[in-house]
């Protein structure tokens, strides 16, 4: 037993001392590494069948007007890592639509104010399912279903079901407008920065001590509480991030489309999707946050290339179904692979390295895994 | 593992029921009429159903030039000479009680028509023809106005009825057990498949819109043209009328139409409106309602492309753009003053006057150099409103209707 311990150990020290390139081609076959191939395959098909979707100035535009369901993702992905789901996102974007609108309405000073007040209403609804989630031990499930409705009704009671109308032209510059006359790009859409800072934001959060405490929660919640962690507020944390990153894409579908109560319907399927998408495992505990970022751009360019190819878009909820099975079966399969590591014969890379075992090199440990 | 499994179960059990949450709030921004989306035979199997009617699409094109009985200054008791129903057995002493089962008020034009309908109730109250109006919502959904409408008939207390289907064939039998009782019914905007009704009130119809629009489209653009058509949602009768219409024509004239399905949703107009302009120019853009107008042609001046030649509607939002920006447009009209007929249709018929069997009201769209004159009269008001509301003589104008509170 210690022998194949030692050969597994050694197995992995290698691995993570592989070169470079090796280590790229071990990412890209795993399912959060696959769905940047499935992107760029996807992109480079748009882009065969309409060479000018390839132009930086429509390529941009593209990524600009997907950034909020990329945010969206990003905050669906802490949820969903941390074995909880988040199904009240689309109210919540559907939510602050609506405040912006009605709250606004054409006078500039207001802007500022209740930019603040949809930020503390994000952070709330998030506190409030987190806590519910975590302290009354109400399934996640249950607890964002109820507040979608909640936050539907309120809306629907808010606006009778109809828009009012749009707010200053000055906050929807934030989702509409960019910084032109860039060269090349001709324009940097303020969506494509926003996404970029959250990207990173949310890319360091995840390599610190949350982020780290956050996919153990998801792994195995019992084994984190042991080990010290408050599990409760790591959870409720996560739910607050969901919730301000649906105000965020709120904020940004304002400026792209304008008021309208059907803004936002539909966000938390499409944000699950794009997440699952990216190889990020229903349940917690497995996933990379960029992959679930990927994970929307993939279904956004799939739904461009369906829409190029002529595809009637009353088939579109039918492939956002298709992909939520299969994605969850391909991932689930492949990390179960994984899980069981050396000892599985599916897994042949590894397999083989244990196999021809290499004399031990000093330290035990390795980094991190992969 | 297992508690992942469970998850999983769980997450995949619970998908259609969300997803069916999130199928009925896909029905409130149906323009004009409703949704059939929760249960509605025609919505589930669009593509089975051919809505062209070659009957009804010439009654309705000869409809667009006909002459109408009384008063253009007041389009709302204006008919087409036809039917007429004997009421004189509805005549009526003192206030009567009206129940009105209304499909919804869930998009901007049912909701400028019902503020009008509640200045005319209290025009009508304060005259001694109505005592009061019991309203209850279906907000969307069939089953709920059947059960509303068996409601009033169940309470006994109705003088009258008043009803807007939420959709044709579910509403019917309703309808016949609301005629049964024998006090006057009302049927207003979408129809329903029985005679029984004392009066029936529409306006022409989804054919003229989608023949005024089309042909404004083709007489403004060259064979071979591409036009998006950017429709709400399917199975909706009227709403496929106007397409089905407008589709006839550009393949007759040669344009090239492509549809979309866009649920009103300003995101995907825009998302649509995008990649078209990304595959090609598009000259011309017909929409089945104009919820959703501004969003469409904010995506050309984003994408920085000419802008094209276009079909809305009478909404404020929509003729407030097309005056900023000057294009070549027309405002198709689904004549919003309907909803004060019913009750002025009530007072003839409480009087025991005749009126007629299927009363056709006019739908005039509003064309460029009507424009001007459509935006003074209706200055003030919010984006929503519809601007052939037709209440301009009714008490609280114009504050009612520019503050917009729904009563």
């Amino acid at each position: 037993m210690s022998t194949a311990l030692n050969s597994e150990r050694s197995a992995i020290l290698k691995q993570n001392r592989a070169s470079r390139s090796e280590r790229l081609l071990r990412a890209v076959r795993t399912p959060g590494g696959a769905v940047f191939v499935l992107l760029i395959g996807l992109l480079a098909a748009i882009m065969v069948l309409n060479p000018s979707f390839g132009e930086p100035s429509s390529f941009i535009r593209f990524v600009g007007r997907t950034a909020p369901i990329a945010i969206a993702a990003i905050g669906q992905y802490f949820v969903i890592v941390g074995g909880e789901f988040d199904l009240s996102m689309g109210s919540v974007v559907t939510m602050q639509v609506i405040v912006a609108g009605n709250l606004i309405g054409q006078d500039d000073a207001k802007v500022i104010p209740v930019l603040v007040l949809m930020i503390v209403l994000g952070a709330f609804v998030g506190l409030v399912n987190g806590l519910i989630t975590t302290l009354l031990k109400v399934p996640s499930f249950i607890v964002t279903l109820g507040m979608m409705l909640a936050l539907l009704g309120l809306v629907l009671y808010w606006t009778g079901g109809a828009a009012q109308g749009n707010p200053a032209a000055s906050f929807r510059q934030i989702g509409r407008g960019g910084i032109q006359d860039v060269p090349v790009l001709d324009i940097i859409p303020y969506p494509v920065i926003i996404l970029t800072a959250v990207a990173v934001a949310a890319f360091i959060l995840m390599r610190r001590p949350f982020g780290r405490m956050l996919i153990a929660v998801g792994d195995n919640p019992a084994a984190a509480a042991l080990a010290g962690s408050s599990v409760w507020w790591v959870r409720t944390r996560a739910f607050i991030m969901s919730s301000l990153s649906a105000t965020v894409a709120g904020i940004l579908l304002v400026g792209y489309a304008g008021v309208h109560p059907s803004v936002g319907r539909g966000y938390e399927f499409t944000a699950i999707t794009a997440v699952v998408l990216g190889g990020v495992v229903l349940g917690g505990g497995r996933g990379w946050v960029l992959s679930a970022a990927a994970g929307a751009f993939a279904l956004e360019s799939l739904f461009t290339l369906l829409n190029f190819m002529g595809v009637q878009a009353t088939w579109r909820d039918t492939v956002q179904g298709t992909i939520i099975i299969i994605a969850v079966a391909a991932a689930s399969r492949s990390w179960q692979r994984k899980r069981k590591g050396a000892s599985s014969a599916a897994h042949d890379e590894q397999h083989q390295l244990a196999a021809t075992p290499t004399p031990t090199e000093g330290t035990e440990q390795g980094g991190e895994r992969v | 593992m297992r508690n992942n499994s469970v998850r999983v179960i769980a997450l995949a059990a619970a998908l259609p029921l969300a997803a069916l949450t999130a199928c009925t709030t896909t029905d409130p921004s149906v323009t004009q009429t409703t949704a059939a989306g929760t249960g509605s035979p025609a919505a589930s199997s669009p593509a089975s159903k051919d809505w062209f009617d070659q009957t009804l699409y010439d009654t309705q094109n000869q409809q667009r030039s006909a002459s109408f009985e009384g008063d253009p200054e007041q389009p709302y008791l204006q008919y087409i000479a036809g039917a007429m129903t004997d009421t004189s057995k509805f005549a009526a002493q003192g206030p009567q009680k009206v129940c009105f089962a209304n499909a919804s008020i869930s998009n901007p034009w049912r909701q400028t028509g019902w503020i009008t309908m509640n200045q005319q109730l209290k025009a009508l109250q304060g005259a001694g023809v109505i005592s009061e109006m019991e309203t209850r919502d279906a907000k969307d959904n069939d089953n709920t106005q059947i059960a509303d409408i068996d409601y009033f008939i169940a309470e006994g207390k109705c003088g009258a009825f008043v009803i807007s289907p939420n959709s044709t064939a579910a509403l019917t039998q309703a309808v016949e057990r609301a005629c049964q009782t024998g006090k006057p019914v009302v049927v207003f905007d979408r129809g329903v498949e029985t005679k029984c009704a004392t009066t029936f009130i529409h306006p022409i119809g989804g054919f003229a819109w989608g023949i005024d629009t089309a042909t404004f489209l083709s007489e403004k653009l060259k064979s071979g043209d591409k036009v998006v058509a950017l429709r709400i949602l399917p199975g909706v009768d009227v709403l496929e009328h106007r397409w089905a219409a407008a589709k006839k024509i550009f393949e007759e004239k040669g344009i090239q139409a492509k549809d979309y399905f866009t649920g009103a949703d300003p995101t995907e107009i825009k998302k649509i409106i995008s990649d078209e302009l990304a595959t090609g120019d598009v000259k011309g853009v017909w929409m089945d309602a104009g919820d959703g107008a501004v969003s469409a042609l904010e995506a050309f001046e984003d994408a920085g492309k000419a802008l094209p030649v276009m079909t809305g509607e009478d909404e404020m939002s929509f003729l407030t753009k097309w005056k900023q920006t000057g294009i070549e447009a027309m405002a198709p009209v689904y004549s919003n003053f309907q909803w004060r007929t019913p009750l002025l249709a009530l007072e003839k018929i409480f009087k025991g006057e005749q009126v007629p069997t299927e009363w056709v009201l006019p739908q005039k769209p509003i064309l460029a150099d009507e424009l001007d004159d459509w935006l003074q009269r209706n200055e003030g008001m919010p984006s929503g409103h519809y601007a052939k509301f037709g209440g301009e003589d009714l008490d609280g104008y114009p504050e009612v209707w520019q503050q917009r509170q729904i009563p």
